[in-house]
């Protein structure tokens, strides 16, 4: 068997060579254990939401939500950032079909659109300041602030993330026995865009 | 399948029943020495650690007991302050759960689960190592706290407002608060490595259904892991940026509600008591049939009634908010479902029982502390029922007879069958039997103790005797059964210091043993005692639910576990990684302790360097090799 073969049985990649075993489903450790993972994450997510959800209405002084979302501007960052998956999933595909510099073209993409999302949110968190809305000010600025500034940690782990992988494809390391690693960090990249989604929708949508 | 049809080579054969030392063999060597322990990745050592360390906690919360007891003992007493006995008895409880009765199940998860299921190591092992590392750190900054005098004071639920900056302005809160989130991130890695090693490290044949019991409950318990500490991860946050950086999540002048802290707490709180007790469930489910020399009665039904136990086990925390007041609807609703998660629970009481009856029954240490769980625990699991019912619960809510209730099922339930998988697992471990004439007095003074301490605070509590309080009247008339309790407690702590001598002298001096001294029938006692560090020289095939108790399978198992390998399986390097990543979480979290909000990122900038280094080290790489990923023999080795 050559080396290719059995990498891509065990897992390969630089990370997940922890597998060496053989594995009772034929999966691969890292993939199970991501999904684990991420479903640990959901409870972290959902106990932050469920907080939001319960503290709504509840500040004793403004500003309110409805004084100071823009939906319009958040529209865009969640399409860009909706965007940067669809880059992630062509990344990807030009990792496993061995084409370099598609692949580093989309892991850029991905980079550069997750980035912008992050400079919306800094825009976002700094104009809601200037409008008096603080961490300490009201209910409403700690549950708002507290779990969009999750996510956006969140985000930020995924730019630094991908900003490596595009720097291993540009030295040309991602070769297609990697393709897992590319995987597994496209799963975070769209769970964390997933619980933007539902962020949107409970938060800036539902009045 | 290759591994089906592998036939053993011609190589000499370790004969069952003579202690095959690792190190004896030539061609092998195991390192040893500090360093090798510091930077290990094998799943048995991590489990030895976790043992060791929740052993030294477990001294540690037993003498606060001790001084709680002291100061208990007469009423009206003063040998400590009143100040410093809710630091005692916040420690106590945080140190009992949190570092005791979680990590010492985790030990045998390290140990026993891999070799159950025939594997090598967990699917994780560089993971495993880190979460000790951040348990034993995180339960080394809890206790720091007594050194600057400033130990946790609000109890181990810490409900709001008295964690709070307003009601609780020094260090206390501030050391529980961070140092249970660190526990939290070594729980959940520690779920998600054992959930991806049940589910893909199973040997050939070793289908679900085949699983050892004490396999299942760790599955289970895993799921707990990684679905219930999240919730209390938020909680601590939440609350770490009330006390840090001035929100107001439970500040009820600002709107927030203090409620959301007792929500947040139980939800993942009663998930948490099934975390501590099916793991102790699982150890006597394997050890009861083992001394009856009979299978396990109704297999399935005892794993269906722990799933059932980790469903339900969401359903029900608000039973301990009954009198936070949330109105009559809420109230019946988990009325209804306490008393509905006592049947799966009586089910596994059943099947215990039935396995018994009828069986050959051999009543050696093991099996004395796990038929005390099956009867301490139903005492513990009944006074649970009668405060399940929300008007009764009114009346016993934070008196001593809660207090008594789940001491019964946290010692009577938990510790004891902690203590049957140790005298179970020692000879394993060791190559030598836990001594079994000490083990009868660490029993019997267990027994004793514990009945003379827990039995008499339902006494007290009926009359009154409210918990978590400093001193108490004497015309309370509880004073007897505070002076029983106070005597019980220091038999106990008697009946612990008998099990270390043991400990210490058997792991010396004891009888030693072959690979399967107790004529059991689940894998890892097919092969020496104590395993190679590979555990398996090649991948048995199981094929039904007891192999070693069919003379056919047990016969083709032992050929392939017991003998020789010609080329050792490649296990996984050292690593100084993961050492270093946990001081790296720790110190963003202890950092957070100064209020500026930039500095722990200094801690967080360490934590990403040792990521990346992590991330970027080949676990199989030849020893000065440093030609990073691609050492193709190494891989095919460990293929076999």
């Amino acid at each position: 068997m050559s080396e290719a073969v059995l990498e891509q049985q065990s897992g390969g990649g630089a990370a997940p060579q922890d597998d060496h075993h053989h594995t009772a489903t034929g999966l691969n450790n890292w993939k199970v254990g991501f999904w684990t993972f991420i479903g640990s994450e959901c409870l972290f997510f959902g106990t932050l939401l469920s907080t939001y959800m319960v503290y709504k209405g509840a500040s004793l002084e403004g500003p309110y939500p409805r004084d100071i979302f823009d939906i319009p501007l958040t529209t865009l960052s969640t399409f860009v950032l909706l965007m940067s998956s669809l880059a992630m999933v062509l990344a990807l595909d030009g990792v496993q079909k061995a084409k370099r510099k598609v692949a580093a073209f989309w892991l850029g993409v991905v980079v550069v659109f997750g980035g912008i999302f992050l400079g919306f949110q800094y825009y976002e968190f700094n104009h809601f300041v200037h409008e008096g809305l603080t961490l300490s000010h009201s209910v409403f600025g700690s549950t708002f602030y507290v779990l969009t500034g999750f996510h956006g940690a969140h985000v930020t782990v995924g730019v630094i993330w991908m900003a490596t992988l595009l720097v291993q494809s540009l030295r040309g390391k991602l070769t297609p026995d990697k393709a897992l690693q590319v995987e597994i960090a496209g799963l975070y990249w769209h769970f964390v865009d997933i619980v933007w989604i539902v962020i949107f929708v409970l938060i800036y949508l539902i009045p | 399948m290759s591994e089906t049809t592998l036939a053993p080579d011609a190589m000499p054969q370790n004969a069952p029943g003579h202690g095959a030392h690792a190190g004896e063999h030539g061609g092998h060597s195991e390192p040893t020495g500090l360093w090798s322990w510091i930077t290990t990745v094998d799943h048995k050592r991590i489990g030895v650690m976790y043992f060791l360390t929740s052993l030294v906690f477990l001294a540690i919360g037993g003498i606060e007991a001790l001084i709680i007891r002291v100061q208990l003992f007469a009423p009206e007493q003063s040998v400590i302050s009143a100040e410093t006995y809710n630091q005692m008895f916040t420690m106590h409880g945080t140190t009992m759960i949190f570092l005791v009765a979680m990590p010492m199940a985790v030990a045998f998860f390290n140990y026993i689960v891999p070799l159950q299921i025939g594997a090598r190591d967990v699917a994780f092992p560089r993971l495993n190592a880190l979460s000790y590392w951040v348990y034993l750190f995180g339960g080394i900054y809890l206790n720091v706290s007594w050194l600057v005098g400033a130990a946790p004071n609000n109890s181990w639920v810490g409900y709001a407002p008295l964690t709070s900056t307003q009601y609780n302005p020094g260090l206390n809160a501030d050391f529980w608060v961070l140092g249970l989130s660190i526990l939290g991130v070594s729980s959940i890695m520690g779920g998600v490595n054992f959930i991806t090693t049940i589910i893909q490290l199973r040997a050939p044949g070793m289908k679900l259904m085949r699983m050892p019991i004490f396999t299942w409950m760790t599955f289970i318990t895993s799921f707990l892991l990684v679905t219930a500490l999240p919730v209390i991860a938020v909680a601590l946050i939440l609350l770490a940026f009330d006390r840090f950086y001035a929100t107001n999540f439970f500040v009820a002048a600002s709107g927030g509600d203090p409620v959301l802290w007792q929500h947040l707490f139980w939800i993942f709180g009663h998930p948490e008591v099934y975390i501590l007790v099916l793991p102790a469930f699982g150890v006597i489910s394997d050890v009861i049939p083992t001394f009856s020399r009979k299978p396990i009665f109704g297999y399935p039904v005892v794993v269906y009634a722990g799933v059932l136990i980790g469903f339900i086990g969401w359903g029900v925390w608000s039973h301990h908010m009954f009198t936070s007041g949330l109105g009559p609807i809420a109230d019946s609703f988990f009325v209804a479902t306490t008393m509905i998660i006592a049947i799966p629970t009586g089910v596994k009481i059943f099947n215990w029982m039935a396995t018994m009856w009828g069986g050959q029954i051999k009543f050696n240490t093991a099996m004395n502390f796990a038929i005390g769980l099956v009867a301490l625990f139903t005492v513990g699991g009944l006074s649970g029922v009668m405060h399940a019912s929300a008007p009764v619960d009114l009346q016993q809510h934070d008196s001593y007879f809660v207090v008594a209730h789940f001491h019964y099922v946290i010692v009577g339930g938990i510790l004891l069958g902690m203590f049957s998988g140790v005298y179970y697992w020692f000879p394993k471990v060791t190559g030598r039997f836990l001594g079994e004439k000490l083990g009868a007095w660490h029993f019997w003074t267990t027994l004793v103790g514990f009945n003379l301490t827990f039995f008499p605070m339902h006494f007290s509590g009926m009359y009154g005797q409210p918990r978590r309080t400093w001193t108490y009247s004497s015309q309370l008339n509880v004073e007897l059964f505070n002076q029983l309790s106070t005597y019980g407690g220091f038999i106990l702590g008697v009946s612990t210091l008998i099990f270390v001598w043991n400990l210490w002298i058997s792991a010396r001096r004891g009888e030693k043993t072959g690979s399967n001294p107790w004529g059991a029938a689940s894998l890892e006692w097919s092969i020496p005692s104590p395993p190679h560090h590979y555990n398996f020289p090649k991948l048995p095939t199981v094929q039904s639910r007891e192999p070693l108790w069919h003379a056919a399978e047990r016969k083709s198992i032992e050929a392939v576990t017991l003998q020789e390998p010609n080329v050792e399986p490649e296990m996984p390097n050292p690593s100084f990684w993961p050492i270093l990543l946990a001081s790296g979480i720790t110190a963003t979290w202890a950092l957070v302790m100064t209020g500026v909000w930039w500095v722990p990122l200094i801690g967080l900038g360490f934590t990403a360097f040792c990521v990346y280094m992590w991330a970027f080290e080949d676990p199989f790489a030849k020893k000065g090799d440093s030609a990073g990923p691609g050492a193709p023999t190494k891989r095919e080795a460990a293929h076999v």
